[in-house]
């Protein structure tokens, strides 16, 4: 399993959401994407995306103004 | 689309429909996508990000909307439904359609009927839809509900010009229109679907009621930041000012930030409101000249245009006009420029009367 990193910092909804969506295409099946944000709207957009579409959100954190999700494929 | 239209799939068994759905994160578009689901099709969604959705950027900005509910309206109706959604950006391609609406304008810069083709078309190109399988489009359009783009008129002209033809159904007023293929293959039942027509959202709402569907998103003048008469009267002045039409998505981002004052015609000032959207603009720091004050709490300005040293002065007296110095006889403002360096100096603020109101955007 490997982990694989996405900057979202700066970027407002739904562009952190879409950059998730294509970046989790590239990763396989039981890896995990770390995405970092610092848009708020992210909180209920991206967790929201995950449970539609069957991934599963690992933890989210927020640090300093930023927002950190851990998703498995 | 290519796909083939036989009603048995390799095992001789009834074929699995297929729709794509156009949701908008709107009452219309989350019903038309029920009724469909509800006679047995699988429903997938797509939502276009164009830069000017009304879902997107403004709920995180300002830091006075913090306590409201923040969601995305198109996420909620895909949860509602229990369907996948796939968001796609397309705000570069969407530029021409902006641009260049080969049917006009609505009320304000919304090129409506143009939109409406266009992201039909793009759920018609889109290539995993023939790949996967899709047999037809749905939208939430209803006749006459909007003055432009949904009149019975026009509803053929996206039909036709979008390519999809007649693989696209409207289940909201299906009834008022030719049977599609969808309905005539009979993977539809036409007598299930709807005929409303006109503004009213009567008919949408008891249907709503019926689905029990609760807490859903009715914006304002759609989900478009187009209909909108100021935001369009500030994207105007931007393709004035610069005596051309071409626009960024981080400018179309910034009108919706902040006030926008035009002291001259080669320069405006982008000047926050609050914290919230002090803390947006700051992103912008390494793209724009900015002011902040320095002696007296204040906004974060930006300067966007070409400005020499006196437009920076007279900026910065009307930066400090609306800073905590306001009525103070000097205010000290920190000028910087986008590429780091910077400098101080001290300004008189601008009376109140003296900001004219012809230069409020």
């Amino acid at each position: 399993m490997s982990k694989n990193t996405l900057d979202c910092r700066n970027l407002l909804c739904p562009m952190p959401v879409i950059r998730t969506q294509n970046a989790l295409k590239d990763i396989a099946d039981g890896d995990t994407l770390e995405v970092i944000c610092t848009d708020p709207g992210t909180l209920s957009d991206i967790p929201t995306w995950c449970r539609i579409n069957q991934h599963q959100v690992i933890s989210s954190e927020e640090i300093d103004n930023e927002i950190v999700f851990v998703i498995k494929k | 689309m290519t796909q083939d239209i036989s009603s048995q799939d390799a095992n001789n068994s009834p074929k699995q429909r297929k729709a794509v759905a156009l949701i908008s994160g709107g009452l219309d578009s989350l019903l038309a996508a029920k009724v469909v689901q509800e006679q047995g099709i699988h429903v997938e969604g797509i939502n276009f990000y164009t830069g000017f959705c009304v879902e997107g950027h403004t709920h995180a900005i300002r830091k006075k909307d913090k306590d409201k509910q923040k969601r995305n309206n198109s996420l909620w109706v895909a949860e509602q439904l229990g369907i996948k959604l796939h968001i796609i950006d397309i705000s570069e391609e969407y530029k021409d359609i902006v641009l260049n609406p080969k049917h006009g304008y609505g009320a304000n810069l919304n090129p409506c009927l143009d939109c409406k083709i266009f992201m039909v078309n793009q759920a018609q190109a889109w290539a995993w839809a023939e790949e996967n399988g899709f047999d037809f489009i749905i939208t939430g359009e209803v006749i006459g509900q909007r003055p432009k783009s949904q009149r019975k008129e026009t509803m053929p002209i996206i039909a036709r010009e979008s390519g999809a033809d007649d693989r696209l159904l409207r289940p909201l007023c299906a009834k008022n229109l030719m049977p599609t293929l969808p309905e005539r293959e009979g993977w539809v039942n036409r007598e299930e679907l709807y005929d409303f027509s006109g503004r009213s959202r009567k008919p949408q709402f008891e249907l709503a009621k019926k689905f029990g569907f609760e807490d859903f998103a009715q914006p304002a003048g759609g989900c478009c930041f187009l209909t909108d008469a100021n935001y369009s009267k500030k994207l105007a002045d931007l393709w004035d000012a610069r005596g051309e039409r071409r626009y960024e998505l981080d400018d179309i981002m910034l009108l919706k930030v902040g006030r926008h004052i035009r002291p001259k015609k080669n320069f405006k000032l982008i000047v926050s409101r609050e914290e919230g959207e002090n803390n947006f603009l700051r992103g912008y720091k390494k793209q724009f000249t900015s002011i902040h004050t320095v002696s007296h709490g204040g906004p974060l300005t930006l300067l966007d245009g070409e400005f020499d040293k006196d437009d920076i002065r007279l900026a910065a007296q009307i930066a400090a006009r609306y800073s905590g110095g306001k009525n103070a006889e000097q205010v000290t403002v920190q000028v910087e420029n986008y590429n780091g360096t910077s400098y101080v100096m001290d300004v008189p603020p601008m009376p109140a009367d003296e900001v004219k109101q012809e230069w409020h955007v």
